[in-house]
């Protein structure tokens, strides 16, 4: 039988505003209501573009902005309420598509997790009793899934981390995060992808800019998308464009000299 | 040709009608905090209604221009000076090469729009010149920068006189206004309709928010307006989701937050509802320590309301 839950419980649809409306999947933060909202996003998003401003998927809900010029709030409930029903009945009876990735991509990302840059590392593995080596390879074995985007331009939730290396946020947000580190949160994962102050665990940092506002597109990620970290080492991390900021290498010279 | 600012003020940023298809990348909305005056702004002048324009918070700017063009003035009235005389808000005003504009603080509202004739032309980020500097977004520098001491915002202007205005021959002359109707008062109490959020379980949290009155706190910016008030309990935080203009969001200190344009996109605090679309200028206009009063709202006539704006505007959005 089908190991993925369908659309047992049906999505609620409900206008927040004038223009806007959310649809509402189960609320938890989970891998199985996470790809419904996915499947949902490949229905609605081409069938009903001519109505939507934006939309922005995220977890266990889809937040829509929409026309209202167009079509009124009730009659775009309808429409959706229809337009999952047929989902929901697909999804019973096919067999399941689990994580399949229709739409989404794989995107690998490089990440050095030197002690120059890795400011957070050594108190996870001593938390989590386990050599750097293994919170590396932990961190690097997981496809994580794209949950969401927010927070900041391009931030976005990778989920889950191992549970053996999940670790709360800082009790105190670092003024200044760097751009292109890679912090840890409980059990999401993400890439800042420009300075900003910021409390998750610092692990590493990518070579790679994540974030170009030249682009139409901005930033690679979308949600759905699946995301991989590749670990590398310190030449090639300068030879991809890495730099070690001042802090960083004074973070190097504690090191040095303990 | 431009307008060269002279003084910057407390927070002067170039915007134009916003971002409305970047919110999946995590990138906010922007635009004018008080629609209502931004649009009439650009009405009166015959303005595409996307023109860019100033946004002057609380005062302190001034500038010269360095061409003839018509400009308008629309949104709170910050004792604005044109060459020492006072000008009216809700009006256009002719200027010439050297003529200086001055606003000083604010007697009424908070946030005036400076417009021109075919508005700034500045390059766009994202679609966009509108500047949000927490996310180095847009403006003059493109990287999200205020409006700084020295900057020319370039205009370029018609040497054809628009016959649309009266012709006048002396700087400073009113060539056209808002119409009274049109023009709000910005009271010491205000009124705000919302949706109830549908997700609401707590009748008793819902009674106790419309039935007291709260004050603009000093915490207001473009991200949202903080009120004070009893504390309500909304309960504990969730899953964190798209969040739309005007939500009134109630954090564990119990004073609810209205979100603006420059909101981030996503939340995770309760929400009690959203505030009326056509009402959030007058939140904005408010100053500290103006009463606040929520009525609960049908969805059905706020949405005819918005449908009669925008086409009254041409807004495509």
């Amino acid at each position: 039988m089908d190991t993925q839950k369908p659309f047992t419980q049906a999505p609620s649809i409900q206008a927040l505003s004038e223009n806007t409306l959310i649809i509402l999947f189960e609320q938890k933060i989970d891998s199985d209501v996470f790809h419904q909202v996915k499947d949902c996003m490949e229905i609605i998003q081409p069938q009903f573009s001519r109505y939507i401003i934006d939309i922005i998927p995220a977890y266990c809900s889809i937040h829509i902005l929409f026309n209202v010029s167009k079509i009124s709030n009730q009659q775009f409930c309808r429409l959706l309420k229809g337009s999952l029903y047929s989902l929901t009945k697909r999804d019973t009876q096919k067999p399941s598509s689990k994580k399949s990735n229709k739409s989404g991509k794989l995107i690998e990302v490089p990440v050095y997790y030197g002690p120059e840059v890795a400011l957070d590392i050594a108190s996870i593995a001593q938390a989590a009793k386990l050599s750097i080596n293994e919170v590396i390879s932990l961190h690097c074995d997981t496809v994580y899934d794209v949950y969401a985007i927010g927070f900041a331009p391009g931030f976005a939730y990778l989920g889950n981390v191992d549970k053996r290396i999940a670790h709360p946020r800082k009790p105190s947000p670092r003024a200044k995060v760097v751009a292109g580190s890679v912090g840890i949160a409980d059990t999401q994962t993400a890439i800042y992808p420009s300075d900003s102050p910021g409390g998750w665990q610092i692990i590493g940092r990518t070579p790679i800019s994540v974030i170009d506002y030249q682009q139409e597109h901005l930033t690679q990620f979308t949600v759905g998308d699946q995301v991989k970290f590749i670990s590398i080492n310190r030449a090639e991390y300068l030879k991809m464009g890495g730099v070690f900021t001042q802090e960083s290498l004074d973070k190097e010279d504690d090191n040095a000299a303990r | 040709m431009s307008l060269e600012v002279l003084k910057p003020g407390f927070l002067t940023l170039l915007q134009d009608f916003g971002r409305y298809e970047y919110g999946r990348f995590g990138i906010t909305q922007g635009g004018p905090l008080d629609e209502h005056a931004f649009l009439w702004a650009n009405r009166i002048l015959n303005n595409h209604y996307n023109a860019a324009q100033l946004e002057i918070s609380f005062g302190g700017f001034s500038a010269r221009f360095h061409k003839t063009t018509t400009i308008a003035l629309c949104g709170a009235d910050l004792s604005a000076t044109l060459n020492g005389t006072p000008i009216s808000v809700w009006s256009t005003y002719s200027v010439v090469a050297g003529d200086e504009i001055k606003f000083t603080a604010p007697k009424s509202g908070l946030r005036c729009y400076l417009s021109i004739e075919g508005g700034f032309e500045v390059e766009k980020v994202l679609n966009s010149s509108s500047t949000v500097p927490r996310e180095g977004v847009g403006g003059l520098q493109k990287d999200g920068s205020p409006i700084a001491k020295g900057d020319k915002l370039p205009y370029s202007t018609n040497d054809i006189e628009p016959n649309n205005v009266l012709h006048s021959v002396t700087t400073g002359v009113v060539k056209k206004g808002v119409p009274q109707a049109f023009i709000p008062n910005y009271p010491k109490a205000i009124e705000l309709r919302f949706v109830k959020n549908p997700f609401l379980t707590s009748i008793e949290q819902l009674n106790k928010f419309v039935q007291q009155s709260y004050r603009v706190s000093q915490k207001i910016d473009r991200m949202g307006y903080c009120l004070s008030g009893v504390p309500l309990h909304l309960g504990g935080g969730i899953i964190s989701q798209g969040i739309s203009l005007g939500t009134i969001q109630v954090p564990s200190d119990g004073q609810p937050i209205v979100l603006m344009k420059d909101r981030q996109t996503m939340g995770g605090y309760p929400q009690m509802g959203c505030v009326a679309y056509l009402d959030i200028p007058l939140l904005v206009q408010s100053m500290p320590g103006t009463e606040v009063n929520f009525v609960v709202a049908e969805l059905n006539e706020l949405e005819e309301e918005l449908i009669k704006y925008k086409q009254f505007f041409n807004l495509p959005v």
